[in-house]
């Protein structure tokens, strides 16, 4: 049984013959071998395979690859612009907001979906607007801080 | 984790969607945003061997009002429902209970039908659901009928929904002047399902007392549940605090002997929580009324 699908991945459009009950998270890395959406625990808790399905967060591993036929993927790998960072990830790299790196890439995209409905969220909007993805090193004060400084930079502050 | 292999169909119409599923019937499931049901399917506690994905129905995503009431397609998400501002107006416990659903990636992709024909014990919408006496539209390829929330919820994860029928649409009914509507939830802080969520909806009189009550818990039984002791000690009654605390202190009253206990709370804990939220709700409920 195979389906075939097509896919804008971070503006490439893909088309691929898949099983149906390929998880989308599976087709990004394995497929596609976009290795920077990463899976955790398999299970919609940890948000570690975030990514934007037509401009909204997503858990990729609670997804079949079938059901994003037609719509448009936004990894980790499409944040960054022509060679420049993308804001949230220059703030990452400035205010350390990483430790291990298991959950950055999912943290990022949920920080890039928080700014781009809410420009100017409050340390409590932040936080809940990371609630669906964890990290395991606890790291959060510096990612809370990631998204402030993003925030800022966004809105052309220093 | 892989669930069984299945076969994939995303009709772009209701009609053809209804006309799957009355093909396979009990082998077809419907998916809509899909995150209660994959998760069931990766443990293979689901298998169905037919996927009939609503997703791309753009009919089933409305959200209108009206004096008469609010309409809420079955595939409005989570997110549009808690920043609609038809639905903040006409039911702000739905947009509160929507809101607090999960989290951020779950709130953009679930769904108030899915959430509804799932039925787990502990989701936010039941509640809110039963307590707004809400009705849904059920639609197969012959015909609809309308489910009132009363006669909706028939035991864990299973409701009134027949195999053929795709819910297309839930309405709520206008709650008129003076009326307010509140959920509170203590959440597992994990999967921030409802340890214990209560929905309230109060209705007042010219002279400030209680002229209808309806208020529904869950998270604590095997499904979401009216209390209705409660919601019979508030009628008729100016809601004073003690008149709401004495009672918050019978909403888990239906549900005894059928209390959960787990890992997340002793049965003992979940009523307590039960009450409190209860107390939370009726509260915030009583206020957005005017009282």
């Amino acid at each position: 049984m195979s389906y075939e699908i097509t896919v804008s991945v971070n503006g490439t459009e893909y088309t691929d013959s898949v099983e149906p009950r390929l998880l989308l998270a599976d087709y990004l890395r394995d497929t596609l071998g976009l290795t920077g959406t990463h899976i955790g625990c398999d299970t919609t808790s940890c948000g570690a395979c975030t990514i934007l399905l037509d401009g909204s967060s997503v858990k990729s591993c609670t997804l079949f690859a079938v059901q994003a036929n037609g719509h448009s993927v936004t990894t980790v790998e499409g944040l960054a612009k022509d060679g420049e960072l993308h804001p949230v990830q220059a703030a990452f790299h400035e205010e350390h907001g990483l430790q291990c790196g298991f959950c950055t890439p999912g943290m990022m995209i949920s920080i890039a979906q928080l700014l781009d409905r809410n420009p100017n969220p409050t340390e409590a909007e932040i936080r809940e607007g990371i609630l669906g993805n964890l990290c395991r090193c606890t790291g959060y004060h510096n990612i809370v801080k990631a998204a402030q400084t993003a925030a800022q930079t966004a809105a052309g502050g220093s | 984790m892989v669930s069984n292999n299945f076969e994939y169909f995303a009709p772009e119409t209701f009609d053809e969607a209804a006309r799957l599923l009355a093909k396979y019937r009990d082998d077809g499931k419907i998916v809509a945003g899909g995150y209660s049901l994959i998760p069931l399917m990766k443990l293979r506690l689901a298998s169905p061997s037919v996927l009939i994905d609503i997703g791309g129905i753009d009919e089933l995503r409305s959200i209108t009002s009206n004096g008469g009431g609010l309409s809420v397609g079955s595939m409005a998400t989570y997110y549009e429902i808690s920043r609609s501002a038809a639905v903040q107006s006409a039911a702000p416990a739905l947009a509160e209970a929507a809101g607090q659903v999960a989290d951020v990636q779950v709130r953009n992709r679930g769904t108030i039908g899915g959430s509804l024909a799932h039925s787990d014990p502990a989701g936010d919408l039941p509640a809110v659901f039963l307590a707004l006496g809400g009705t849904i539209v059920a639609k197969t390829r012959r015909g609809s009928r309308e489910i009132a929330a009363d006669r909706f919820f028939v035991d864990l994860l299973t409701t009134a929904l027949r195999p053929t029928e795709i819910i297309t649409e839930i309405r709520f009914p206008s709650a008129g002047a003076r009326s307010g509507s509140a959920y509170a939830k203590f959440a597992n802080k994990a999967s921030h399902y409802a340890v214990a969520g209560v929905a309230a909806l109060v209705t007042l009189g010219a002279d400030g007392t209680v002229t209808d009550a309806r208020v529904a818990v869950t998270g604590v039984g095997s499904k979401a549940t009216r209390a209705k002791r409660t919601e019979r000690i508030l009628k008729g009654k100016e809601p004073t605090a003690s008149v709401i605390r004495r009672a918050s202190d019978r909403a888990a009253v239906e549900l005894a002997g059928d209390v959960t206990d787990d890992i997340h709370a002793s049965a003992e804990y979940r009523e307590h929580l039960a009450k409190v939220m209860a107390e939370n709700a009726i509260t915030s409920a009583v206020e957005r009324a005017g009282g």
